[in-house]
């Protein structure tokens, strides 16, 4: 990697540079957040203020409607008016379920097709491959009718086992290839020893295996968390998780000017996103890059 | 690992998948060949004292409901879904072609078919976006490996935000922004001086606008890889490619880049999978009037009052026949690469 005297030698100018493009690309990536933040805490004519972006930081009109210059209104109208402490329960129980049974069935796939050397656990990965291609919306279009006739649309459940089930390939490639790294050795030894394979799985590789659990889980914790797709289709208007909810918010919503509960919603969804790269940055930053070097 | 053995560990993850990916799968096929029911209609006889009869159509309800209940899928329609005008709309596209009209005039004709319309975004959007955000993504990459060590953990986390975010919610936070009231999109009028100048109104800033969000939420991920590739490159080689004299460019250009060809091919085939399914945006942007996506036809087809499974199938299977050319070049490398082994 580039050694110490190398930096040294670069020129003003080329630092110069660089430094202004990050901070450019700092501005790009935080600024939306921070200003969506800032403005969800004032009322709809200053964070969509015509006449000039000053009114949002300092909330000229909030100060005038509410006497104060931050106002909990938004969070107020989203959460108890509109109910969307119910669609936050409900993410949280769809997100949960999602991640412990991918977790669960992707472990012992993953750890089944890192074992096995033949043939068709190689074309078992291909499929999966091409599975994990294929885009959400159009396997929901599969399920509509059929869940319709067996009276399975509409409750958690079904979009939890759906989900779970889109899930599985990229949860069996990641730890497929997170089990290749684990030695033979460790359960071959211990089955030598007498453990039938269950056993050795049990008592050998699943101390060994939480870092790769890990770190896949917070991806299924993602996907669950961020689909769209799924759960507007699949969900009754009482069962909706916490993005389609917003999603409806929209509708309804914008005519009779309250942008402001969405607003709010919105924000209330991106927290727990942005607590999760708090605590799991380097996780999440090996998983991109374990698939990358291995796939 | 024996066989039995293998599957007993396998099977609730297969059966998942069977049940739920490729089961589906057949089951958009099926519906594609089917259309809903025509309506059941009756001759009444309308007979009134004094005007005499009259004979009328009308729809009989109990009967269509009752067809409906007994052949949920509708009536056998073929693959004339497939062709029909919403679709791949061969007479309307044969028309266009062959009819005496300018290039550009033939453009925005076919453009106005509601397939080719979205199939023209979702393209441009996939290829497009892809290698802008991969290179965007280098650039950060070898930007944040010049810096001092201390800022990193602090960037990475900033970088990591716009692809993390749920994509609904981060289109509707830049959507926010951009819209005339917002924040950039005043200033955006401010600038031109052109109180219309609004994404609602203009398709090329509508596809501007989820470009730029493309961009803005697929750079973080090849930021992260190339970074994590950047540190895997051999100081040897960089050392003695300046003892021969390499520029700062010239090392970049004859060391790091062949040594993360391989990552990008990675980067470039995963964006590529995910930016073929690009949907949520145009929810968030609320941009269906300028630019539409192959799957945002289909939620379309679904939500709503009446669900039109039949056109929403043929719009899959065109969709997943599309994944499938995209991914051919891998799979047949895959499959040369096996066959290769086996022998």
């Amino acid at each position: 990697m580039m050694s110490e005297p190398l930096t040294h030698k670069r020129p003003i100018a080329l630092s110069l540079i660089i430094y202004a493009f990050i901070i450019l690309w700092m501005i790009l990536a935080a600024m939306p957040f921070f200003w969506t933040v800032w403005g969800s805490f004032k009322v709809e004519a200053d964070f969509f203020s015509r006449d000039s972006w000053w009114n949002a930081i300092f909330g000229t009109n909030t100060i005038r409607q509410t006497g104060e210059a931050f106002t909990g209104a938004g969070y107020y109208g989203a959460w108890v008016l509109r109910d969307f402490w119910r669609a936050a329960g409900n993410t949280i129980i769809v997100t949960l379920c999602v991640t412990i049974i991918s977790l669960t069935l992707g472990t012992l796939g993953g750890y089944a097709l890192a074992r096995s050397g033949r043939n068709y656990a190689f074309w078992i990965l291909i499929a999966a491959l091409v599975f994990r291609a294929m885009p959400h919306i159009t396997l929901v279009s599969g399920y509509l009718l059929p869940f319709f006739q067996l009276n399975i649309w509409g409750v958690l459940p079904t979009s939890i086992i759906v989900l779970v089930a889109i899930n599985q390939p990229f949860t069996l490639w990641m730890l497929h290839s997170f089990f290749l790294s684990i030695p033979k050795d460790l359960d071959e030894s211990a089955m030598v020893d007498g453990c039938t394979r269950f056993q050795a799985f049990r008592m050998v590789i699943i101390p060994v295996m939480w870092p790769g659990v890990v770190t896949t889980g917070l991806f299924s914790f993602l996907l669950g968390y961020n689909d769209f797709a799924v759960t507007a289709m699949l969900l009754s208007a009482e069962n909706q998780t916490m993005v389609p909810k917003i999603s409806s918010f929209l509708g309804s919503i914008q005519e009779t000017g309250n942008v402001m509960y969405a607003v709010a919603a919105v924000v209330s969804a991106t927290v727990p996103l942005f607590i999760l790269v708090l605590f799991f940055q380097r996780q999440i930053v090996s998983g991109l890059t374990a698939g990358a070097v291995k796939g | 690992m024996p066989n039995k053995t293998f599957f007993a560990f396998i099977l609730p993850s297969l059966i998942a998948m069977v049940l739920f990916i490729a089961l589906p799968i057949v089951s958009v096929v099926v519906q594609s060949l089917y259309v809903a029911h025509e309506r059941v209609m009756v001759e009444v006889e309308n007979c009134q004292p004094f005007g005499g009869c009259t004979k009328e159509l009308r729809v009989d309800t109990a009967a269509t409901t009752q067809l409906q209940r007994e052949q949920p899928l509708g009536r056998f329609n073929g693959l004339g879904t497939y062709f029909n005008r919403a679709h791949l709309a061969t007479n309307e596209l044969g028309a266009i072609l062959s009819s005496e009209r300018g290039f550009g005039e033939k453009v925005a004709l076919i453009f106005n078919l509601p397939f080719y319309k979205a199939l023209i975004f979702t393209l441009v959007y996939c290829f497009v976006v892809t290698p802008l955000a991969m290179v965007l993504g280098f650039a950060i990459a070898l930007a944040v490996n010049a810096l001092p060590k201390v800022t990193k953990g602090p960037i990475i986390f900033f970088s990591l935000l716009p692809m993390i975010i749920t994509p609904l919610v981060g289109s509707l936070i830049l959507y926010w922004m951009l819209s005339p009231n917002g924040i950039l999109g005043a200033t955006i009028q401010h600038i031109f001086n052109d109180p219309t100048l609004s994404l609602r109104a203009s398709p090329p800033l509508t596809w501007i606008a989820l470009l730029v969000y493309g961009v803005w939420t697929n750079a973080p991920f090849s930021f992260v890889v190339f970074y994590a590739g950047l540190q895997t490159v051999p100081g040897d080689t960089l050392e003695s490619a300046m003892i021969d004299g390499a520029s700062r460019w010239e090392r970049i250009r004859y060391v790091i880049i062949p040594h993360l060809a391989p990552l990008a091919t990675f980067v470039a085939l995963v964006q590529l999978m995910d930016n073929f399914r690009v949907f949520e945006p145009i929810v968030g942007f609320s941009a269906d009037a300028n630019a539409t996506s192959l799957s945002w036809l289909i939620y379309n087809d679904l939500s709503g009052d009446a669900q039109q499974f039949g056109s929403a199938g043929a719009t899959s299977v065109l969709t997943i026949i599309g994944v499938v050319i995209l991914l051919l070049p891998v799979l047949i490398r895959t499959w040369r690469e096996f066959k290769h082994k086996a022998v």
